[in-house]
Formats: structure tokens, sequence, C-alpha cells
């Protein structure tokens, strides 16, 4: 048998040997959690702040609705292919536009443009839009997904570098129907 | 001999580990459990060696880089000898683990394991079921094709959709903004060093509480579980009924073990690997990607439930269907154990049985997706055409040209997102198929602003000749009614 004492000396040791580990562990915390957490408190410039060049003007005949590619602003050397993404433009008249996400906003798939019937139709769970990108029906709560866009000599840009998903709020001046329901034919 | 013995000895006076594993593996179990259908888990466990193996095997080739993991996998598959098989093996592991963790858990479910005193068990079994479909969805996320590369944007898109933090929780699954280097990179940590890890550890604190408390007794109708005299009569069993466990029951899960693996390296070798699809290429647009097997159901589910529906069902779904399954062990840990007594649990498992089969199966035709190619691939088929009216058949061409077909089938050809059209002149009158066709509604887009008068009345006039012969299409009768006092009615409701 030990003497008390000296066995709530010892026990005293290992308490303050755990604290000890503990802080150390706190602060060691500190640079793991700043770390994993980088990608959401990245600074806010990518996000939709960059004015990303889709190309000039004469690509995109007026009437029409084409595919726009860009290159997103916060890529990597190694992220290949996946550093560009595509996006749907609408060319209203001669200074009007309208692009779109490419990513159906059910679920992201991507949504293809059927000219002949005006609509763009997602291959996944069935979503279609109307060329304005309003919901025409399917599983989607809402419409196409909106960048807002300007132009800037002869050249066309948008702000993007965010993946769209459903809760993404699209420009004010976009025409979403996000009640679903179907606008005046 | 004697060399091998010596030095047998000599390890041993160092590790000291011989009789503990001699104890070990010659502990009673319950005669009646040395049973063909005890042999699950440690099948599992042999398909999650196997993985592991393959998946070292893999690594040394493999780069995970967003832009250069596709091509490794196509190194994989075409230049590096076996290296195809190899694949194969991994990816067809991955379904033989799934199925096989699926079945054990049937198994202990319905066999009552989970009871008293075998709670933690059930639950630390619950997380290897969740750790083993982390690793089917981040293996399909690694197969860094187009199928992954828009897999993730769904699995970005659920994300989403969590209140408030939603849109982190996005940035924190991808790495960054975009589908990107960075999100291959952290489901490359996760499917190789974090989940594999968790698995081993619950794999090891699994295994260490079935030696500690024994595997469970094979469940007789009418033996009551109490939790005052379980653990009496349970070694009174192994003590009156026991057999060593080595030999005497684990001969079956070997020879098991050894079918499993022996099937996994003929289908392997059969089917070949999986992929990868179309390059992760997001400016290519014409793809719709299908999830892997075991997620097929979701894809289904998620095609079903009605839009408003579908947040709350998807982000409360789970966390009721884990909840349940965590409480089980507490919500009936005594009573019978044997199946033939538990009617409801029976039940349940041929109902869940039955919806996740029938999603699967429905998945693999998925209905609900436009055929995006049938305006322009699938004709209409000739009986439809033959005899009909030159204003007829310009509607046909209207139909296909404004890809109505990609939605509605005729003769079994085209979409199946709206109804079969086959008989459509049956169910609407004339004015009926104006007002759906310019307007919409019930699930289809209004094509007023698309369809020139001309070409509505092309279309409808193609529309009213898709009836069975001998039946008339249908008609508004007050039409007729009010014509009556005119000589000559109208014999047709064309406008």
């Amino acid at each position: 048998m030990t003497l008390p004492e000296n066995l709530s000396r010892r026990a005293m040791f290992v308490k303050l040997g755990i604290l000890f580990n503990g802080i150390i562990a706190a602060l060691l915390a500190i640079p793991i959690l700043r770390y994993v957490l980088s990608p959401v408190a990245r600074a806010r410039k990518a996000g939709y702040e960059t004015w990303l060049p889709l190309g000039s003007l004469d690509q995109f005949p007026a009437g029409q609705t084409r595919l726009g590619t860009f290159r997103n602003p916060d890529v990597q050397p190694w992220d290949g292919k996946t550093a560009y993404s595509d996006c749907w433009v609408r060319r209203i008249d001669e200074h009007t536009f309208q692009v779109f996400a490419i990513n159906c906003m059910h679920l992201g798939c991507p949504v293809r443009w059927f000219p002949q019937s005006g609509l763009f139709m997602c291959p996944c769970h069935g979503g279609v839009y109307y060329e304005d990108g309003a919901r025409a029906s399917g599983p989607p709560e809402r419409g196409l997904f909106e960048y807002a866009y300007k132009i800037e000599e002869g050249k066309l840009y948008i702000k993007a570098g965010e993946l769209p998903t459903p809760v993404s709020p699209s420009k004010p001046s976009a025409l979403v129907d996000i009640s679903g329901k179907q606008p005046c034919a | 001999m004697r060399l091998i013995r010596q030095i047998g000895e000599w390890l041993d006076g160092r590790l000291q580990l011989a009789a503990t594993l001699r104890e070990t593996a010659e502990h009673p179990v319950p005669s009646e459990t040395a049973s063909w259908f005890y042999v699950f888990g440690s099948a599992a466990l042999v398909v999650f060696m196997m993985q592991i193996i393959t998946g070292i095997l893999l690594a040394v080739i493999y780069v995970p880089s967003a832009g250069e993991a596709w091509n490794s996998l196509q190194t994989l598959n075409h230049s590096i000898a076996l290296g195809w098989y190899i694949r194969a093996l991994h990816g067809w592991g991955s379904n033989f683990m799934v199925a096989i963790v699926l079945i054990h858990m049937v198994q202990v479910f319905l066999f009552g394991a989970f009871k008293y005193p075998r709670e933690l068990t059930w639950i630390v079994g619950i997380f290897l079921l969740l750790l083993t479909l982390g690793m089917a969805f981040s293996g399909q996320v690694l197969r860094f094709d187009q199928d992954a590369f828009w897999g993730i944007g769904i699995g970005a898109s659920i994300a989403s959709r969590v209140p408030i933090v939603g849109p982190s929780v996005v940035n924190l699954l991808l790495g960054g903004p975009i589908i990107a280097g960075s999100t291959l990179s952290r489901f490359f940590a996760l499917h190789v060093f974090v989940i594999p890890g968790m698995l081993i550890a619950f794999i090891g604190l699994h295994l260490l509480m079935v030696l500690k408390l024994g595997i469970n007794e094979w469940p007789m109708p009418g033996r009551i579980i109490r939790k005052s005299t379980y653990i009496k009569e349970y070694h009174e069993l192994t003590k009156k009924d026991g057999i060593p466990f080595v030999p005497g029951a684990v001969y079956k899960d070997i020879f098991f073990a050894g079918c499993v693996l022996l099937t996994l390296a003929i289908v392997a070798a059969y089917f070949g690997p999986y992929g990868p699809s179309g390059r992760p290429d997001p400016t290519i647009i014409q793809t719709a990607p299908r999830p892997d097997y075991f997620f097929l159901w979701l894809y289904a589910l998620l095609s079903l439930l009605p839009p408003q529906m579908e947040t709350p069902v998807l982000l409360i779904g789970p966390v009721i269907a884990i909840l349940f399954l965590l409480l089980l062990p507490f919500l009936f840990g005594e009573g019978e154990k044997s199946w033939r007594r538990r009617p409801i649990a029976l039940l349940t498992i041929l109902l869940v049985a039955v919806v996740l089969g029938t999603f699967t199966d429905l998945a693999g035709h998925a209905p609900w997706s436009p055929v995006m190619d049938a305006w322009s691939g699938d004709p209409i088929p000739q009986q439809f055409l033959q005899n009909r009216s030159a204003l007829e058949r310009q509607g046909a061409l209207i139909f296909q040209l404004k890809q109505c077909h990609n939605c509605h089938a005729l003769g079994d050809e085209g979409g199946k997102r709206g109804p079969a059209l086959d008989n459509v002149a049956l169910l609407l009158t004339p004015d009926q198929l104006i007002r759906q066709v310019i307007q919409g509604g019930g699930n289809m887009p209004a094509y007023g602003k698309n369809l020139s008068p001309p070409e509505t009345t092309a279309l409808v006039a193609f529309l009213k000749t898709l009836h069975p012969a001998g039946q008339p299409p249908a008609r508004d009768a007050s039409r007729t009614i009010a014509a009556e006092p005119v000589a000559n009615p109208p014999t047709s409701t064309d406008r």
C-alpha cells in the first residue's frame, strides 16, 4: 500500500499532464480546423464575383440559344478539363441576353436545349424549362439559374465561378418562377 | 519440422500470443450455429480484405488528379498487364461487399441477434453498413468519369438543400466552389485513408464483441430472451451443447468465403471493369449520368417523389431510418428471437426488399427520363402513318420535330415520361387535345409559343387518328346536341 499523499501527488501529475496535452491539442486544432474549413472560409473572390469572358458577341446570333464555355476563376493547374464549365447563352436581341447555368435546378444534371420546341430538357429526371429559363414541368422547383452578364468591347462577360445549386440565388432580374405555375401561353 | 517448431516456440516466447489465439479459436459456440446461415459476416470480412489488396494494387498506378485520373484508368485498362482485371476485381468486389453486408444484416435481424446483450454489436454494424456505402460512393467518384462528375453534382445539389449551412456543406464537400481537382483529392483521401481506417477500427470492435459476447445462438421459437437470465442461459447452452469454433464451425465460413472469392474472380473476368465512361469534361453535356447499382433505388426515388416532398424526404428520411436502426435493439431488446414468431419483422424485411427491388428495377429503364434523341432517332411506327391524310402526316412530322416523342411513346417507341399516346384520341376530344398542347399542364410544358396555328392544327389532326380501329374517338357530346337542328351535322370536329 502506497502512501495516500504520494498517490494523490502522482494522480495530480497525471491530471496536469492530460491538461497540458489538452491545451496543446486545442491549440493545434485551430490550424487544423482552419485548414479543413478553407473551402468554406475562402476569400469571396471566387463565388459569383469575377467577370469571365464567354467570347465575342457574334458567336451568339440574336434570337438563338447557344452553348458558351468559360474558364472558372478559382482553379488549380491539375484540374484538367474540369476547370471549364458550360452555360446556355440566349440572345434575345442586340443588347439583351440571358445566360443560364447548364445545371438542372433539380439535382444538377446538364440540361440540353431543343430549339425546335424551345425547351431545355434534363436527361436525368425529366425537368423541362422554357426558353426564358422558367420551369415548365418535371421535378425542379424553380427555373434555371441565371448568371449576371455584361457586354464590353463587343464581348460577353458573365459573373460565375461557383457550382449553381437549387438554393443558389438567381440574378434578381431573372424570370424565375418558383411557384411552378405556367406562364400564360 | 523440429526447426519450425523451435522458431515457433522462440517467437511465442516473445509474443506470448499462442495461448490467447488458441483459446479464441477454440472458444465454444452453440453447435446449431455451425450453420450455413452464419457465414455472411466472415465472407464480408474476406471480401473487404480483397478490396484492400486490390485497392492498394490500383493505387500503385492511379493518379488522383482531376486532369489525369481518367487517363490513368485508361492506362490501367489497356496498357498495364491485367490492370483491367484488378480494376474489375475491385469494382465487382465493391458490389459483392455491399450485397454481402446487406445479406448479413438481414440474417442478423431475422435471427434476433441484435437483442440483448448484442445491442452494441448491432450499432457498430450499422456504422459498418454506412461506411461500406460511403466506400461504394467515394469509389464511384474516384472512377473520375462523366457519371462520377455529374454524380458529385447530384450529391452537392442534395447537400445544398440543408437549411442554413447547405451552401457551406457544398463547398466543404467539393473542396472549393466547383467540382474539380480538389474535389477528387478529398474523395481520394476519404476512400483511401479515412473510411478504410474507420472500417478497420469498427470491424475490430465488431469482432471483439462477437468473441466476448459469443455468437448468437440459433433462435428457437418460444425461447424468450430476458435480460435477467439470458447470459446464464447462454453459458449453459455453450457448456452443454458447445463445440469449438475451430474446427467445428469455421470450415463452413472457409468454404463459403472461398466460393464468394471464386464467384468474384469469375464475374470480374467475365464482365470486366466498370468504365470509365466518358471523360470528366463539363463541356460535354451529351450525358445522362446514372449511379452505380446500389444507389439506383435512390435515383428512382428522386424521380418519383412529388417535388414538394423531395427536400424533406431527402433530409429527414435518412435521419429517421438511421435513428430507427440504431434504436432497434433498445426498442426490441428482449422477447422472441425467431423470425417464425416475429411476423412484423419478417414483413418489414419483405416490404423493404420489394420496395428497393422495385425502385432498382425501375431505375434500370428510367421511364421518367425523356429519351433525348427519340425525336430524331425513333421513327413513328408505320401503323400510325398508313392511310393518313397529308395533314395528318404533317402532324406526325410536327410530333417528331417538336420533340413530343422524347416524352410520349407511340407503339412502345420513345420516351415514357408522359403517357403513351397510342390511344389518346379515345381519351381527349379534339378541343381538349388543342388545350393540352397549347397550355400544357399535368406535368407537360405549354407549347403555345412554339407552335404556329397551322402546326397545332396538323398535330391535333394526327393525334385524332390515334385510336384503335373500330373504336370511335372521344367527342364532345354537347356539340352534337347543339348541332342537332342543322340538317347536316358536322361529322368532324375540325376547325
